[in-house]
């Protein structure tokens, strides 16, 4: 199989979706909240990778623009760190083959 | 919105998915004002489905014009498959004859649906999202979009498995990650001739099949997880819904799972060569019927997944959404006559669902998924792993008597896995045998 067409990375795959992108996030975290989380379970549950850790400033990252908005962020989330909303009317992803 | 007399409907549905559609057209279909309300701007495109939606369903609310749905492949070929590392266990049912389901995009589908709502009459408003719904005087009267309000008599949140709006009003506490599934999913274009070659379907119809698959991951410690694929026109899905807790415990990402069930040796054949069209995830609520929400209060009503309306075992929400939709909007028309719209009248909503397969299947099946889930280990690994060594003895022609292979497969089988394992597995099993039956 070659690949480029199998696609196995969460990159890779991101690839393949359309959105529409707000230019404000749908996705707002508390970090303080965050600070304390030693299983940061957003940063690998997530379908999307949505979440990253930037570990030099102990802060987590909201890539909010590549997000399916599936939910299950919020629903893992051990603190209710995060104000899950749905973009705006429009907004957000597009499935077209789902 | 096409027709915009007044800000005040008989009715007002959030959210344009099955079961939204099913309630808005009963609503119609009485003679009512109802307005559909969807947050994107064309149904369907932030929905995700396995693969197939269900006929008889189907076909209860949209009689006549059912067969000009988006149909892909009518789904009549089942096979499920009990993975080890390396090998296959099968069962499979093959109806050619008789379709019960058929593949989709949601897309397409939910598009359709709408059309015909609206040939029906009832007005849609896409791209609008319900911030919050308008209460006054302890009933709920309409809804806060982005740019304004609108009201109604009755509200119907159809608005999905997160439903926001149910919990921002109290109408149901959030999901814990032990009842929630995480499914994901890629859409892979392979030509007709190959799909029909690999899932042995008659050529040049639109005939189907259905994969599930349990275990194969490769792990140790597996995650309750279920793999399916179903085939569509010229693309097949192939997918994974894992239990979210078991994402949590094991840190594990679902895409790096469904990457583990692509490369597994019986799978991998399965979609060779093939394009990823798209990938998607969504949410699926298995709490089931005692993770029930409120169902209704003063002036509204919830369907479908907002609701929790899943039987995970055979993949149903489909079904479950068209007939919550139906039965919701039969109580609408029903309050509507009367003018009375007290939790007290929508209560008939439940009084028809308790009647129906819904709150039935619901509630037999209540304990099914829990017994499951505390057999992950033996039903992701312990089980397939003794099915493959067993049809291993069965098919290998190991030029060993059969009487020393069998004898040492019981042996083994009750020594790799305690006695007293045994016997939770296999009260797991009747007791869920039991619980849909009495």
């Amino acid at each position: 199989m070659s690949d480029d067409k199998a696609k196995k990375t969460i990159e890779d795959k991101l690839t393949t979706i359309k959105y529409n992108c707000d230019s404000e996030s749908h996705l707002v975290i508390d970090r303080e909240l965050c600070k304390n989380c030693e299983s940061r379970c957003c940063t690998y549950i997530c379908p999307a990778k949505v979440y990253t850790y930037d570990e030099n400033q102990n802060i987590i990252n909201v890539d909010y623009e590549n997000c399916l908005e599936c939910g299950a962020c919020r629903i893992a989330c051990p603190y209710g760190a995060i104000n899950w909303n749905y973009p705006k009317a429009g907004y957000g992803v597009v499935f077209k083959q789902s | 919105m096409e027709e915009n007399k007044s800000q005040k409907f008989d009715a007002i549905i959030v959210g344009a998915g099955p079961a939204g559609v099913a309630a808005a057209v009963t609503i119609a279909r009485g003679g009512a004002r109802v307005l559909l309300v969807e947050r994107s701007e064309f149904a369907g495109t932030k929905n995700m489905i396995g693969g197939a939606v269900f006929l008889t369903a189907l076909k209860d609310i949209f009689p006549n014009s059912w067969e000009q749905a988006p149909i892909e492949r009518y789904i009549n070929k089942h096979t499920w498959s009990l993975l080890t590392d390396n090998s296959s266990v099968d069962v499979a049912c093959d109806f050619p004859c008789s379709p019960k389901s058929a593949s989709i995009y949601r897309s397409k589908f939910d598009s359709w649906l709408v059309d015909e709502a609206k040939k029906e009459g009832v007005y849609f408003a896409p791209s609008t999202l319900v911030k919050r719904l308008i209460k006054k005087n302890g009933y709920f009267c309409g809804v806060e979009t982005e740019l304004e309000e609108i009201f109604a008599d009755v509200i119907i949140l159809a608005d999905g498995v997160n439903s926001l709006l149910a919990r921002q009003h109290g109408l149901r506490y959030d999901y814990e990650t032990k009842d929630t599934v995480l499914s994901v999913k890629e859409t892979i274009k392979l030509s007709k001739e190959i799909i029909e070659e690999r899932f042995n379907i008659e050529k040049g119809t639109k005939n189907g099949a259905a994969r599930n698959f349990l275990g194969g991951l490769k792990l140790e410690n597996a995650p309750f997880a279920l793999g399916f694929m179903y085939t569509y026109t010229d693309s097949v899905s192939i997918g994974l819904g894992v239990n979210l807790e078991d994402l949590n415990r094991y840190g594990l990402n679902p895409s790096d799972l469904l990457e583990r069930l692509k490369e597994h040796p019986n799978v991998k054949p399965l979609i060779q060569d093939g394009e990823m069209l798209e990938y998607s995830a969504h949410l699926i609520p298995e709490g089931g019927f005692k993770k029930l929400p409120k169902l209704c209060a003063n002036g509204v009503i919830l369907v479908g997944d907002a609701a929790g309306f899943i039987n995970a075992i055979h993949f149903e929400g489909t079904n479950f959404a068209f007939a919550s939709g139906k039965y919701a909007g039969e109580t609408v028309l029903a309050a509507l006559k009367i003018k009375d719209y007290s939790k007290k009248t929508l209560k008939l909503y439940e009084k028809k669902l308790k009647q129906s397969f819904v709150l039935k299947d619901l509630k037999s099946y209540k304990d099914i998924m829990e017994n499951l889930y505390s057999r992950t280990e033996s039903l992701m690994n312990y089980y397939p792993k003794k099915a493959s060594e067993f049809f291993k003895i069965f098919t290998g022609a190991n030029c060993k008597p059969k009487r020393d292979e069998f004898r040492n497969f019981i042996v083994h089988f009750i020594k790799d896995r305690s006695l007293r394992e045994l016997l939770k597995d296999a009260w797991a099993f009747i007791s869920s045998v039991f619980g849909v039956l009495k």
